[in-house]
């Protein structure tokens, strides 16, 4: 008789909805009183003044109207202005900051997405400074960007970034620069003066930046290359704002396409340059500097789509217990009274979807935040590392990086081995190897950022649709309760913004093929399966499985042509890569979501407060972690049973086919679609992983069932 | 006044007014329903004491904010996310049930432990302030039982309005009925003021002051003193929910006098 471990904990009811220590349990901060507060602080503004303005519509006007600049007093005020300052620069947090901006984009976008981006538009306008500009450019910019303070006689400093590509609606190409620049005048003996021709598009924060970073290119033989330069409004010259775009979306920040013709010193060329003969080069070219700026920012944007989701929530129960309310049929007490829409299984297992799509990508966002918070030392001390050791350009760099790689990977095949069969003293030594632990830290961080901001944004969009559907017609007017049609469209723009689909996932495929990450991942596999032992009820194990199968068909594909002899896994041929690429972000979603389940079942019994409502919290979330896990190996299954068998030769129809199509017993010689070799492996794992599939749909019941009897609030708590 | 006030502020947490808020009978007595699990707000008469001890201690050079709040750690802890950005002040803790069903003797008496505890503290300056009423529980009576068990004469209760004057004395308004104030001068501290609403908004969260209050707040949480109040030694025969009556009519277009005129009826019955 066979033993069933998914049966969840049926004592373990989900009491109420959780609330802030449940959050910073899950996402790491219990022991971060800094952002626990900028959480707070961040909420207040988001829910006051932002909510205010939503719902006095506001959004319906694209200029950047007196009541919208009010939220820059809002910002400065509630600490959010100066969370992306050094405590020397004025700041208040020490140390990396990833993961206090995602929380405060989290916050923001809670209630408007436009909100988040315009408080973070500032923080991008300042980056370049912050990653690569000299540490007289950092302190003389940052510091002034912090809100005057009393008896200061300043102006308050707001930066706005400006790349562009030469013309809209021809896709990107950070690579080709609108903007130029040129020598001016360059007396001997005396700093270069340079002209700055710049036309942006869809800037934000225009509409009152007295601070531009610019993307130029050179346009004189005296300048090699790119650089990216600080344009200030007092220049000579044309400032011109330019007029508001006329954006559907993100109306709380401010968007126009300025047009800048300025004189500046070179010393605005952030990073600095050197001069060779006779010609400026600068420390940086942009790409450089826009690869360190964004590959940051991403994260952000993609925590703005998972905290829409999970607002969803609230709101969509409220709406569903209180349908029938008021009308001739139901009196008070009736199941029709109580649980209006929830007495219908659809209505809440589709909720159970966007809570658990919400839950996967705010754990892989976080997730994400937190691995840059680890990378941004290790990335500070790489630099210095390289520098002693002489190792100069990106190509130098790559060789040097080649000659670590064996080490890193050794010390990950040492992980591996139990404590006491290995050799400590070695896994000490390439523990404390920050080239080793830099180059681990980069290859998740180059899938991570990109898969974030890609699924997030583009598969949370999608999944908001059905969060707003679930509010009937009320939805898709302006005063739905959540703003949840605003947030629904306004995430096609987060999916749009900071690179679009395509750059993602023209990254993904690149970065998740790298051999240090796939190393790292096959252990998460390994990991999974041990968690699959003692959690079933996560889903562990289907999640492995889908990894497993993921993983066989990337190294397939890397190896594989199609029925043309053509290579299938190649740069231009986004119709394998770019899936591949698509499928992992669910992995990756589902994976971070059980790891934060987990935390939260250990931390959480550490924390009195929590006593009462931690079995259900974590039995809920166990079966949202089991609900997104299936979702993941469907998706998986679906991109790898296509791509594995989309790409050979089509058979004739044959007496084989005949039998083999009508249920007949075939043999695997006469089964010609299998003809190719390793196709009945790949056959194995996917039967292996639907198998592993069992239970899903019973922990989708409890969920839903948790989901009509939870506590809610009274009322929604904003408008404030 | 020379060298300032001594402000001592009672107050403490209450669960978010937005909740449900469901009378039960649990073990150890009446309660609310997942009552440990609802956010919780710092008692808003509170807020608007500990906003005025600010806004006199800022006016008053040399004056010292103590925050004395007697509710479950680890939830205190979680509110003084919030609260403490609010103003500078430093917390004493007293560990035990902050629920509406406790006692106020017994809440008083544990408060009074902890005032008489602090060290530093001269009762020659001592202005006590707290909430009028509780929103956890409208017994009204734990400010002025804490003030007779401090030995503090003078007492307030109402209050709106405190203004230091020239020689040194408390001018205060309190509330009573029909809209008026009562107003009282006293000669100076110690007194006892249990506030209404005051006169200040409540301020902006300001995450710098909250770091700087947190350098002492997680210190005060760590030695604080269990005691147990409420539990056992009160007897509740019945708790429930005030009874709601909702009349919703949908109109258009009426203009707002007319609404207000109609509401004006409604409450004259």
């Amino acid at each position: 008789m066979s033993q069933h471990a998914d049966t969840g904990n049926a004592e373990a009811n989900l009491k109420t909805l959780p609330g802030d220590d449940v959050r910073q349990i899950m996402w790491r901060f219990a022991d971060r009183f800094d952002l626990q507060m900028l959480v707070q602080s961040a909420r207040e503004v988001a829910r006051g003044p932002v909510a205010r303005l939503v719902a006095e519509g506001q959004r319906n006007t694209h200029e950047w109207t007196e009541e919208k600049n009010a939220l820059l007093a809002a910002y400065d005020q509630a600490g959010i202005t100066t969370a992306f300052m050094e405590p020397e620069q004025g700041g208040f947090i020490a140390g990396p900051k990833n993961l206090a901006l995602a929380l405060i984009a989290f916050e923001l976008a809670w209630v408007d997405g436009g909100a988040a981006t315009g408080s973070l538009a500032g923080n991008l306008g300042l980056s370049p400074i912050h990653e690569k500009g000299t540490d007289e450019q950092k302190n003389h910019y940052m510091s002034l960007a912090v809100p005057v303070q009393p008896g200061e006689e300043r102006e308050t400093l707001r930066p706005a970034f400006c790349l562009t590509e030469p013309l809209p609606y021809v896709g990107v190409d950070t690579g080709v620069l609108s903007g130029k620049v040129k020598i001016k005048e360059w007396r001997e003996g005396e700093e270069p003066v340079l002209h700055v021709e710049k036309r942006g598009r869809f800037i934000t924060n225009m509409g009152f930046a007295n601070v531009v970073t610019a993307a130029v290119d050179s346009d004189d033989p005296r300048i090699k290359g790119s650089c990216m330069v600080i344009l200030e409004e007092t220049d000579p010259g044309v400032w011109d704002r330019g007029a508001p775009t006329k954006k559907m979306v993100h109306q709380l920040s401010s968007t126009s396409d300025p047009v800048f013709s300025l004189t500046i010193p070179a010393s605005r060329i952030i990073g600095g340059y050197t001069v060779e003969d006779g010609v400026i080069v600068p420390a940086f070219n942009h790409s450089q500097i826009i690869e360190s700026v964004f590959r940051r920012t991403r994260v952000t944007v993609g925590l703005m789509s998972s905290a829409k989701l999970l607002s969803a929530v609230e709101p969509i129960i409220r709406y569903q217990r209180g349908r029938f309310r008021g009308g001739s049929s139901g009196a008070p007490g009736s199941p029709r009274f109580d649980l209006g829409l929830q007495q219908k299984e659809d209505s809440i297992q589709r909720l159970v979807d966007v809570w658990a799509t919400g839950e996967a990508s705010a754990s892989l966002g976080f997730a994400a935040a937190r691995v840059f918070d680890e990378f941004d030392p290790l990335e500070a001390q790489k630099d210095s590392i390289l520098a002693a050791a002489g190792v100069e350009g990106p190509r130098a760099a790559l060789r040097y990086f080649k000659s670590k790689q064996e080490e890193a990977m050794a010390f990950l095949r040492l992980t591996r081995q139990p404590a006491g069969e290995r050799d400590e003293a070695r896994l000490e030594d390439l523990r404390s190897d920050v080239i080793v632990q830099y180059m681990l830290g980069e290859a998740v961080a180059n899938v991570v950022c990109p898969a974030c901001k890609l699924w997030n944004t583009g598969h949370g969009v999608n999944v908001m649709r059905e969060a707003v559907s679930l509010m009937g017609g009320y939805g898709i007017t302006e005063d739905c309760p959540g703003f949840l049609g605003q947030k629904w469209m306004d995430g096609q723009l987060e999916a749009t913004y900071e690179g679009p689909e395509a750059v993602q996932r023209r990254q993904l495929s690149v970065t998740m093929t790298h051999d240090l990450f796939l190393a790292q991942f096959e252990g998460w596999i390994a990991e999974l399966r041990e968690i699959a032992k003692t959690h079933p009820q996560t889903g562990a194990c289907a999640l492995s499985n889908a990894m497993e199968l993921w993983q066989w068909v990337l190294n397939h594909l890397l190896g594989a042509k199609d029925a043309d002899g053509k290579r299938l896994y190649a740069g231009a041929r986004q119709g394998v890569t770019f899936p591949m690429a698509d499928a992992l972000c669910w992995l990756l979603a589902a994976y971070y979501q059980i790891q934060d389940v987990l935390e939260l079942e250990v931390k959480g019994a550490e924390n009195p407060a929590l006593a009462d409502g931690l079995p259900g919290f974590v039995s809920f979330f166990q079966d949202l972690c089991h609900v997104q896990s299936a979702a993941a190996a469907g998706e998986v299954g679906r991109v790898c049973t296509e791509l594995v068998f989309g790409y050979t030769a089509q058979p004739l129809w044959s007496d084989s086919c005949h039998q083999c199509c009508s249920g007949g017993q075939a043999t695997a010689e006469g089964r010609p679609c299998l003809a190719e070799d390793g196709l009945q492996d790949y056959l194995a794992l996917r039967t292996r992983m639907d198998s592993c599939l069992c239970g899903t749909r019973m922990a989708k019941d409890r969920a839903a069932a948790a989901l009509a009897q939870v506590m809610i609030p009274e009322a929604l708590d904003y408008p404030r | 006044m020379s060298g300032g006030f001594h402000i001592v502020v009672c107050g403490s947490l209450v669960p978010d007014p937005l909740q449900t808020l469901e009378p039960v009978q649990g073990p150890n007595g009446p309660g609310l329903k997942n009552e440990g699990m609802l956010p919780s707000v710092l008692d808003p008469w509170a807020g608007h004491s500990l906003f005025e001890a600010a806004n006199l201690a800022k006016q008053v050079p040399g004056s010292k904010v103590w925050l004395v709040s007697l509710g479950p750690k680890p939830k205190l802890q979680q509110l003084m996310m919030t609260v403490a950005q609010k103003v500078p002040f430093e917390l004493v803790v007293v560990d035990g049930n902050a629920g509406g069903f406790t006692e106020s003797m017994e809440v008083a008496a544990a408060l009074a432990g902890a005032i008489n505890a602090i060290q530093g503290l001269d009762p020659s300056r001592l202005l006590l302030f707290g909430g009028c009423a509780s929103a956890s529980r409208d017994a009204g009576a734990t400010m002025q039982i804490l003030g007779e068990m401090l030995g503090i004469d003078e007492m307030f209760l109402g209050v709106d309005e405190l203004k230091v004057q020239a020689d040194g004395g408390l001018h205060v308004l309190e509330r009573i009925e029909g809209g008026k104030y009562l107003a009282s001068v006293c000669a100076g501290p110690p007194a006892m003021l249990g506030w209404a609403t005051g006169n200040l908004p409540e301020p902006p969260n300001n995450p710098q002051v909250g770091m700087l209050n947190m350098r002492g707040i997680m210190p005060a949480l760590q030695r604080a003193q269990a005691v147990k109040v409420g539990a056992g030694t009160l007897q509740f025969d019945a708790v429930q929910v005030p009874t709601q009556r909702r009349e919703t009519r949908v109109v258009k277009d009426v203009p707002v006098e007319e609404i207000a005129q109609e509401i004006v009826e409604w409450l004259k019955g």
